[in-house]
């Protein structure tokens, strides 16, 4: 983690946000390597989501507007069991390749949290309450890591976060592999090595 | 130390004698499963951080099953399929099910057990959320995204946090005769959430489990993702061995909990008190019985997938259609080629499941996932409009099965069929006595 402050607007949504909502399943066909074909992922980010329910509490906001790839929000706040559903790790890689750094949510669904940490994708943080009924869409938040604490600059009102416990160190070292070459569980290659 | 069956198996799998709930611990894996969606991007990561020229830790444990996006013109899915051959051919792989040869299987959660591939005791991991289907041969199974499924590939371990076990007590020795096990998830789902099972294990236990079937276990353990559960476990017992000794010759061994293990908590049921149940659009776990829906119109019915495209299932649902018009366009998907063969081979009254569901009109397709997760906009029974569709899948989240626009209602074969030949959700006792 390079930054000990993430620093963005919030994109807010409501309980149950499942992973075919994430990315819906007709868009898991392209390649996450090919660079450009990997920006469909940043597109269509969210775009299962119900326009009612995609950007609260107004609703109606796409996180990525229609023709662009990356979304100018940084931080999602959502409902709890946020990322139920399937386990394509095509879900936290394409918010991730929308621009977003981090999720707040009261709990998450397991496989959802698990892809997020391993593959080093965006940092899900748990908060204390169901912050999706106090942030609005557009508020600037910022991330204190050290801390842990959310700040919400827009509303002037701070809340803790808890501790990313057990799953620190993987976040810490950016992922399952890099954790394991630390650990020395893998061997070094040598474009890590380098 | 007493433990319960899932423990027992994540301690043998960890070399340790015993391991506490909450605490992680790295395991020793027994068989990787991945597909057509998230294998190609595992393939990936696992060249990436292992190198060009690695080799998977044990090709006689990954199996690789296309099941998704099989049936298609979409060059991305197609090439996708691609990947996974030329993988299978690089690495030297046994256990590759390709498509369109006489090895092709269909969905993976219903071809693992038909291949011997579901076993009690051991550790199974899939890139797929329904994974956790296996735990109805007592063994410890779940899903992992494509970061996880590469880190085994590469290692034959994976860390896991030791979920605390959920009791789910069943009295009764038989189902009442218009009750399926979907039935009976939904009713559990409804009762605890969406979220009620997260980072825990569920096991089905009892008398009234032991009266069931092996596939009617599968239906379970195969939604308790859509609970939150980590894994779903059935202790195994001689149905369980029958099963399993009949498809591989691989040695196994039989875990049960301690009488004494704790829990985090027991639910107490009765299979006889059990009625017919619908999931309303769109959580699993918004329930209602079918009784209390009867009438609400619909516009399609849908059998088919790891939940309800077993045989069994499909024998439930002709026992009803059986000489009658059906009301609405209904379409059936077997799980796998070995499902599809019973369609030809299994009859009632004379006539085979294929004939009474060709007779009464119903579209069939071929084995795959097809429309349950929606997929590309050539998907067989996929909903690209406005429908509103009773179905024997697992999920009815907005646009699971296409459209954002369509509704979804899931609900056992039984009942899907009941209501198909009325075009309205009808509880199936209207046809069963």
């Amino acid at each position: 983690m390079s930054q000990d402050i993430l620093k963005g607007k919030a994109f807010v949504l409501g309980k149950n946000i499942d992973t075919d909502q994430i990315i819906p399943a007709q868009h898991l066909v392209y390649s996450l390597n090919d660079p450009e074909e990997r920006k469909f992922y940043g597109r269509y980010a969210l775009s299962g989501t119900p326009s009612e329910e995609s950007g609260l509490p107004q609703g109606n906001i796409p996180l990525v507007e229609d023709d662009a790839f990356e979304s100018e929000f940084k931080i999602i706040v959502g409902g709890p069991n946020f990322g139920c559903g399937s386990s394509r790790e095509h879900a936290p890689a394409a918010l991730q390749i929308a621009g977003i750094q981090a999720i707040v949510s009261p709990s998450y669904a397991r496989i959802f949290y698990r892809n997020s940490v391993d593959g080093g994708f965006v940092i899900p943080y748990e908060s204390l309450e169901d912050l999706s009924k106090e942030v609005h869409t557009n508020d600037e938040l910022e991330i204190h890591k050290n801390e842990n604490v959310l700040k919400n600059i827009t509303q002037n009102k701070t809340y803790k976060l808890k501790a990313l416990g057990s799953v620190e160190d993987i976040v810490q070292a950016g992922g399952i592999f890099e954790y394991a070459r630390k650990m020395g569980m893998v061997p070094k290659n040598e474009k890590v090595a380098s | 130390m007493s433990m319960t069956l899932t423990e027992k198996i994540l301690a043998k799998h960890s070399g340790r004698s015993m391991v506490d709930p909450g605490e992680t611990v790295w395991i020793d894996v027994d068989v990787l499963m991945t597909h057509d969606v998230c294998g190609p991007p595992t393939i990936s990561i696992f060249h990436k951080e292992f190198g060009e020229e690695a080799r998977v830790w044990d090709k006689d444990k990954l199996v690789i099953i296309p099941d998704h996006y099989i049936f298609t013109n979409d060059k991305y899915a197609n090439r996708n399929v691609d990947i996974l051959r030329a993988f299978a051919a690089e690495q030297t792989l046994p256990n590759y099910y390709d498509v369109g040869t006489d090895r092709y299987k269909g969905v993976c959660h219903v071809a693992l057990p038909e291949e011997g591939y579901t076993r009690p005791g051991e550790v199974l991991f899939g890139t797929d959320s329904h994974t956790c289907t296996a735990g109805a041969f007592g063994q410890f199974a779940t899903g992992i995204g494509n970061t996880d499924a590469a880190f085994i590939m590469g290692t034959g371990k994976l860390w896991v946090k030791v979920p605390e076990t959920m009791r789910f007590e069943f009295e009764g020795d038989h189902l009442p005769p218009y009750i399926m096990a979907k039935d009976i998830i939904l009713k559990v789902i409804g009762d605890i959430g969406v979220d009620g099972a997260t980072y825990r294990t569920m096991e089905f236990a009892g008398p009234g489990i032991k009266a069931l079937d092996i596939e009617s276990r599968m239906t379970l353990t195969n939604m308790v993702i859509e609970a939150g559960g980590k894994n779903g476990v059935v202790e195994p017992d001689a149905k369980t061995e029958e099963y399993v000794n009949q498809r591989t010759e691989v040695s196994y061994e039989l875990v049960h909990s301690d009488p004494d293990a704790s829990y985090h908590s027991v639910y107490n049921y009765n299979l006889e008190e059990m009625v017919p149940m619908v999931a309303k659009p769109h959580s699993p776990d918004n329930k209602a019985t079918a009784a209390e829906l009867e009438g609400t119109p619909l516009t399609r019915a849908y059998i088919g997938s790891c939940t309800g495209g077993k045989l069994s299932d499909f024998k439930a649902a002709a026992e009803i259609i059986q000489g009658h018009d059906l009301a609405i366009d209904t379409f059936i998907v077997p799980a796998t080629t070995e499902v599809a063969k019973g369609l030809s081979t299994e009859k009632i009254n004379g006539q085979t499941l294929k004939e009474i569901f060709e007779g009464a009109g119903c579209k069939i397709g071929r084995a795959s996932c097809a429309a349950c997760l929606g997929g590309p906009e050539d998907t067989f029974g996929r909903l690209n409009g406005k429908e509103v569709c009773i179905s024997t899948t697992n999920r009815n989240f907005p646009g699971r099965m296409g459209s954002k626009d369509s509704e979804v209602y899931l609900a056992s074969p039984y009942t899907v069929a009941a209501s198909a030949v009325t075009g309205k959700i009808t509880d199936p006792r209207q046809f069963i006595n």
